[in-house]
């Protein structure tokens, strides 16, 4: 399990308007052409000293090629992190405050303890 | 030496500049009302003459990352750059920009430091809403030198309640102790209930309305030993998955003082969190 990976594709994709319209077009291949090129990434650093271990598993992977999130939720993505991206890719398609109170509905399931998103 | 001319502790809420800026069909209902409460507010600080604004808030995972995290920085810097991409885009947020007052970062770091605080420092620091936010609200001439102090109420291991509420003790004691005539406003933010990123956020009101009123309650009272009785990393989940920011209140209530009860109080209810605004003058204030 890599919470730290998913959290850094989240924070990485967030900071950068282009990626983020990738990322909302074409989820599947923008994903793996992060894990490809983007994972691994040390960031503040020079490429050469890049990371040689960071990578997702299946059901992350799923989970973001998906754009579940719920199931990132679960997996233990920060929240924040998640509520931000997201916001970005999709309150354009709603009313005001929409959005995000659909966001909350489809998690309604979930009661305290919330899934641990320490890292 | 310094004299601290008041203390602020506040809610920060990003949606206030687009709601007081904005006009017509755009202006959300609460508007008016929360421009009024906020203008009174700012006048609890325009009152206290600062000088000097020592700024205590959270980087919201913009500039501080899980590769390197720190549990609290000091900015010592002579220029900040403020607000980001994704708080322009959400919160309508203007870039803005402050002068830092180096001299007082440089005696936090080293006397924070001796007194056994392990703090961070940058020299190039791009501040957030956490921090912009008060700014706007009490001080939007943004006319004052800042020293920016970032906590980490975001990235698991946090330090424990007890140890914010010391550091605000030990912050409150340095700027004291700060050779200069200057006037320093202590103002920090954090968050009441809250959630973000789970079921319970963007409801009618906050997450937790009684936790919400116990907190106004001990803040105003500066009740520091209520609070740290109650409230634990681990009890501050229930109110709301991102309320670990309420540490950041319990940082001021170190900065006013065991028992110190506030000069001004104000809240206000609205959708999503419970705003509250507090001011203390530890050494008085003209009238």
């Amino acid at each position: 399990m890599s919470k730290y990976l998913l959290d850094k594709f989240l924070f990485t994709v967030d900071r950068d308007a282009e990626l983020v319209e990738r990322y909302r077009d074409d989820p599947v291949a923008f994903v793996a052409w992060w894990e490809q090129h983007v994972a691994n990434d040390l960031l503040n650093c020079a490429t050469a000293e890049a990371s040689t271990w960071q990578a997702f598993t299946e059901v992350e992977r799923a989970a973001l090629c998906a754009q579940d999130h719920v199931q990132l939720f679960e997996l233990g993505a920060h929240p924040f992190l998640t509520l931000t991206l997201f916001i970005a890719l999709f309150e354009r398609d709603h009313g005001p405050l929409e959005y995000q109170r659909g966001y909350a509905r489809a998690m309604a399931r979930h009661s305290l303890p919330y899934p641990d998103y320490s890292t | 030496m310094a004299t601290v001319a008041a203390v602020i502790a506040s809610t920060h809420h990003p949606f206030y500049y687009r709601a007081s800026t904005s006009t017509g069909a755009d202006r959300p209902p609460f508007a008016d009302e929360w421009v009024a409460k906020i203008e009174a507010f700012r006048e609890t600080l325009t009152r206290a003459e600062p000088d000097v604004l020592v700024m205590v808030g959270s980087d919201h995972f913009h500039q501080l990352w899980l590769d390197n995290m720190p549990q609290f920085l000091v900015g010592k810097a002579p220029m900040y750059d403020a607000n980001w991409h994704n708080e322009e885009r959400e919160f309508g947020l203007p870039r803005m920009r402050f002068t830092g007052q180096e001299d007082l970062s440089a005696h936090i770091l080293r006397n924070g430091l001796d007194a056994g605080f392990d703090l961070a420092f940058s020299n190039e620091l791009r501040i957030d809403h956490s921090i912009t936010c008060p700014i706007i609200t009490l001080r939007p001439q943004a006319d004052l030198p800042i020293v920016p102090i970032y906590t980490n109420i975001f990235a698991p291991p946090l330090p424990r309640p007890a140890r914010f509420v010391a550091l605000g003790r030990a912050i409150r004691a340095m700027v004291e102790s700060w050779p200069s005539d200057a006037r320093v406003a202590i103002v920090g933010t954090g968050h009441l209930s809250l959630e973000l990123g789970g079921p319970r956020q963007f409801g009618d009101h906050g997450p937790d309305p009684q936790f919400d009123r116990k907190a106004v309650e001990w803040i105003a009272g500066g009740d520091v030993d209520g609070c740290l009785a109650e409230v634990t990393l681990d009890s501050l989940h229930l109110p709301g998955n991102a309320t670990h920011g309420f540490m950041d209140f319990m940082l001021m209530m170190g900065v006013a003082g065991d028992g110190a009860k506030a000069d001004y109080v104000d809240s206000l209810d609205l959708f999503h969190t419970m705003e509250a605004y507090f001011t203390w003058y530890p050494n008085g204030v003209a009238s």
